[in-house]
């Protein structure tokens, strides 16, 4: 009972945090959820017939150039969008937390490798590199999420490898080596859960950003490919028909910056919470 | 900055510069595309496989990696960064005729992040907590969240689409045509900026000598124009050097929204078309802008900061 009590305080003390959580789950939901939110329309089929049409009853964000409903197409770009974009976050955490440690850990030419390729991607505009290889592997939303973690993974190893350094020669480390623990056993056992809550954190306040790239590169053309449901790709789609049909470009872009704000705001209640250094929200 | 530190600085971008070349041309020569077989079916022959392994054969893209790798860097050395088949002109050429548009673009709308975030960032760090703080952080938070593409594609719409006050186009050295992706580029920079502004401003209202010179009775804006803001430098020129070097790659989208001749712009069609040599050139020439601006920002230190002169 007490326990269910204090889970009930901690989410009437973190209100940010609770009502953006909230709708990330709802979000979250109407992706998985999208053939019965959208009523079983497809959002890859349309009825030429119906064609560019205004918003209106039967269409409520109207239609495209192949009448297809825009918004059955915004329901399902949530799918890709946030699927492209927590693989993206998972996987520049993953491959950062992994080179971070063993760069930390071990030093000497290990440490040495990974830091020099770090400061070579970090010495340079990512979208450029990002942009560069998207476009040479060929578009695709897998190789756009390839691309952009290539070139951010190395905030993650920077972190890591500074907080392993931290605790590195500190006595209990060494007091762990020597009763005869295994290196695999150390890194997961102690540096691991050291570097972990700062890394979380770094993780949730990028998504948001990370979305927007993933919007980009696919808008250039680099990323999900016709016909998919993506919404960079549906702007890049739209703005051809700026004049005759605005609200091809405007439900897509809403739909963008009402994800990015909730994952936003998400993180950085979530930082406020865990680390309450960082309460100015500064830079 | 020491004579030593410059050199080894130096030193360390010629490092990055063959490493970056290296990455690139290791990725454009795994990459599936074929560059013959586009240009081919660019001009509008059938690409038959004689003819391809022919031109194949001429161009050298058949040698072993290595030989074509140095051969290319060779050649950049010597300024010949390759001809470019989809603008059937040398990379060097299209690449400077491409610089200063994107340059341009650039200091607009750096000069436009500046004016609005630099006085945004101060009101809202001097009235900490205030509604004007909260409002100028809600306004960042907007701001950051807001994909830059769209903005630039609604600006677009309202200005000129449905009141007609700007042309759909640009064109180089026409000032109305650099407003609307200056704007674009400043919304989302200056939000960046506008927080880190603020940060630096607290943080040095928080010395000391703010609370002495406040109680010796030194006026406020005093404190604020003639000690804080030259003291909190430091921080935001470090930054403003950082958005530099992001708005040169990052200018891409915004230029192909609006048309832009600048380097992003062709960049993209660049990509699109597999024009390898192209893609290459320009990758090499943004890392050495980036790597030599933000040598800049460090010398520039030694000028803003004497502290730092002396320390070194």
């Amino acid at each position: 009972m007490s326990q269910m009590e204090k889970k009930k305080n901690f989410f009437i003390e973190h209100k940010t945090f609770t009502i953006f959580g909230i709708l990330a789950i709802l979000l979250i939901l109407t992706a998985v959820f999208a053939p019965v939110v959208t009523g079983g329309v497809s959002p890859t089929e349309g009825d030429l017939m119906k064609a560019i049409q205004p918003p209106g009853p039967e269409h409520i964000f109207g239609t495209d150039r192949l009448g297809r409903d825009i918004f059955t197409r915004v329901i399902y770009g949530a799918r890709v969008s946030l699927t492209a974009t927590f693989s993206t976050v998972a996987l520049i955490f993953a491959v950062g937390t992994l080179l971070g440690i063993l760069a930390g850990y071990f030093g000497g030419a290990v440490d040495a490798v990974i830091m020099r390729i770090a400061d070579m991607l970090i010495a340079f505009p990512g979208l450029v590199l990002a942009l560069a290889v998207a476009g040479i592997m060929g578009a695709s939303i897998r190789n756009a999420v390839i691309a952009i973690a290539l070139v951010s993974w190395t905030k993650y190893a920077r972190l890591a490898r500074s907080l392993v350094l931290k605790i590195r020669n500190r006595d209990f480390v060494a007091a762990a080596v020597v009763t005869g623990s295994r290196t695999p056993y150390m890194l997961l056992r102690y540096m691991l859960p050291n570097v972990l809550p700062t890394l979380i954190i770094t993780a949730a306040t990028d998504i948001g950003g990370m979305m927007l790239e993933l919007a980009a590169l696919s808008f250039l053309g680099f990323g999900a490919k016709a016909p998919a449901a993506e919404w960079g790709l549906m702007l890049n789609e739209g703005r051809t028909y700026m004049e005759s049909a605005p609200w091809l470009m405007v439900f897509p872009g809403l739909a963008i910056f009402i994800t990015v704000v909730i994952f936003n705001m998400l993180g950085d209640s979530l930082r406020d919470i865990l680390d309450p250094r960082n309460e100015e929200g500064g830079a | 900055m020491t004579k030593k530190q410059l050199i080894s600085r130096l030193a360390q971008i010629v490092v990055v510069l063959i490493g970056i070349s290296f990455l690139t041309f290791l990725l454009t020569y795994m990459s599936p595309g074929d560059p013959v077989r586009t240009m081919l079916s660019a001009t509008g022959v059938i690409p038959q496989e004689e003819l391809v392994q022919s031109i194949r054969d001429e161009m050298g893209l058949n040698d072993p990696f290595f030989t074509q790798y140095f051969r290319w860097l060779g050649n950049c050395l010597h300024g010949d960064f390759g001809e470019s088949f989809s603008f059937g002109r040398p990379v060097a050429e299209l690449l400077s005729a491409r610089l200063w548009p994107t340059l341009k673009l650039t200091l607009c709308s750096m000069v436009l992040m500046i004016v609005i975030s630099v006085p945004l960032g101060m009101l809202s760090a001097v009235y900490k907590g205030s509604w004007i703080d909260n409002l100028v952080r809600g306004f960042t938070f907007l701001g950051i969240s807001l994909p830059n593409f769209w903005v630039g594609l609604m600006l677009m719409l309202v200005f000129c689409v449905w009141v007609h006050w700007l042309p759909v186009i640009c064109s180089v050295g026409d000032f109305k045509s650099m407003i609307l992706p200056s704007v674009t580029l400043a919304i989302a920079m200056s939000s960046k900026y506008t927080r880190q502004v603020r940060t630096a401003i607290l943080e040095e209202l928080s010395q000391d000598y703010v609370t002495g010179a406040r109680a010796r009775g030194v006026a406020e804006w005093k404190i604020l124009w003639l000690n804080v803001f030259p003291n909190s430098l430091f921080p935001l020129i470090t930054m403003l050097g950082l958005s530099v070097g992001s708005l040169l790659g990052g200018t891409s989208v915004v230029e192909v929204i609006f048309s832009y001749p600048g380097l992003g712009n062709m960049a993209v069609t660049a990509i699109t078309s597999c024009d390898y040599y192209l893609i290459q050139g320009y990758v090499l020439w943004l890392a050495l802008i980036y790597m030599a601006i933000n040598l800049v920002v460090d010398i520039s230190y030694n000028f803003v900061d004497p502290r730092m002169r002396l320390k070194r």
